[in-house]
């Protein structure tokens, strides 16, 4: 039952003015925020006016038109009489001549305000779209159905190899290797951003797949670390604090 | 212009355009027009002619009062008149002070009420629905409409759900709505 519905009855009762007590205020409350609902009870008003005419076909009685005459002409309308220039009427052109200053003003804002919503809305266009292509290559990257080939100079067998692409003001890196040995039970690969001072960093745990195949995104690093090189070691499956020598991979950043 | 001649030419927005400007003559036109409906709601309701006659006056006067009250965005004049007619009767049945302000009541509806042809198929009409309807939902139609008894106080004396009655209620008035809109 959406909400209009849990309302609908009670609208007819409020329109024919027996709604009362609780039912009434969560009704008008209700009624505030809902076009809607407002829009309904002034139809069912109008069903009102329809069932008013079964009623219909009686004359009044002759002299109700001059009493009701007799009463308007008892109460002339005010605007007959002239009317009096108040002491308050210079104020009006006070009164009216800030209203044309204030409605200046907000257009001027108004003006802005549709130039900011414009600029906001094509950086949230680049924006879209920009995610929209990191999704894309995620999604290939990550593909279970993927192929991973390796182009290496003819006649040579396959070897293991990893590239890591790292960037330093965003502390954002990814890893990708293939042509990796299995590993024992129970280890795991440990890649390690290596700084230009202090001790390696630890840059992610993986495990290679059937065919050799491992990735890293993203893994969490400290901010705008230099790197001079990144390596890998064999560790056990829950990660070292340091490399456990030797390490199996490394790199120098170009 | 006399009231004669307003009658068979003006519109109603016309007419209270010149309310406005305090024109008694539009005043008569208007009650030409409308006073059979105003008077006819009020006398079922109250089923008394000297009080129907009463609230016919009122309706009529607060018009005269604040013909600023209606415009044309609150639905056509008689239709307006019409609920207005109602509830007062109904106030005035149940000894109480009237519950709407004029000025709140807005109503959508295309029947048109001012000539007297269109009013007489749109009576015949409204019959028609109301004959054909289920007794037990033209009775619980009535009983609300007519007597502005309460969904509570109408179960009470039919000895029916309360859920059956507002039911019952709010599918009678939609069948009048789907019967005009043809």
């Amino acid at each position: 039952m959406t909400v209009h519905e849990q309302f609908a009855e009670d609208l007819a009762l409020l329109a024919l003015g027996t709604l009362q007590g609780d039912e009434r205020a969560a009704l008008e409350k209700h009624m505030e925020e809902c076009a809607s609902c407002r829009l309904e009870l002034q139809r069912l008003r109008g069903d009102m006016a329809l069932m008013a005419l079964s009623s219909g076909g009686a004359t009044p009685p002759r002299r109700a038109r001059q009493r009701l005459m007799d009463a308007v002409a008892r109460e002339p309308r005010l605007r007959a009489v002239p009317p009096r220039l108040a002491w308050w009427t210079p104020l009006r052109w006070v009164a009216a001549a800030a209203l044309v200053v204030a409605t200046l003003l907000l257009w001027t804002k108004n003006t802005d305000l549709r130039r900011q919503i414009a600029a906001l809305q094509e950086q949230s266009g680049r924006q879209r779209l920009e995610l929209t292509q990191a999704r894309e290559i995620v999604a290939t990257l990550t593909a279970t159905g993927a192929m991973h080939v390796t182009l290496v100079a003819v006649k040579t067998p396959p070897q293991p190899q990893g590239k890591a692409i790292y960037v330093r003001d965003r502390s954002s890196l990814i890893f990708m290797a293939n042509n990796l040995p299995s590993l024992p039970p129970q280890k795991a690969y440990e890649l390690w951003l290596i700084p230009m001072s202090g001790s390696p960093i630890p840059a992610g745990m993986f495990k290679p797949d059937a065919r050799g195949s491992a990735m890293v995104i993203n893994p969490p690093l400290p901010a705008g670390v230099e790197a001079k090189t990144f390596a890998i070691t064999i560790e056990p499956e829950q990660g070292s604090a340091s490399p456990t020598m030797p390490i199996v991979m490394m790199g120098v950043g170009g | 212009m006399s009231s004669a001649e307003l009658q068979g030419v003006s519109t109603d927005v016309t007419l209270v355009s010149a309310i406005r400007s305090g024109d008694q003559s539009a005043m008569g036109a208007l009650y030409d027009r409308y006073s059979s409906i105003v008077y006819s709601i009020a006398l079922r309701v109250l089923g008394d002619t000297g009080g129907a006659e009463d609230v016919m006056q009122e309706v009529f006067l607060q018009l005269w009062r604040n013909p600023g009250a209606f415009d044309a965005a609150r639905g056509n004049l008689g239709a307006w008149l019409a609920v207005i007619a109602r509830n007062r009767a109904i106030d005035a049945l149940r000894k109480r002070h009237p519950q709407t302000d004029i000025e709140d009541v807005v109503l959508s509806v295309e029947q048109d009420l001012a000539g007297d042809a269109e009013r007489a198929r749109a009576m015949e009409k409204v019959r028609g629905v109301l004959g054909s309807m289920p007794a037990a939902q033209r009775r619980a139609l009535e009983m609300a409409y007519f007597e502005g008894l309460t969904h509570t106080e109408i179960a009470a004396r039919t000895g029916e759900p309360l859920g059956t009655i507002k039911t019952r209620i709010r599918a009678g008035l939609l069948a009048l709505r789907k019967a005009f809109s043809g």
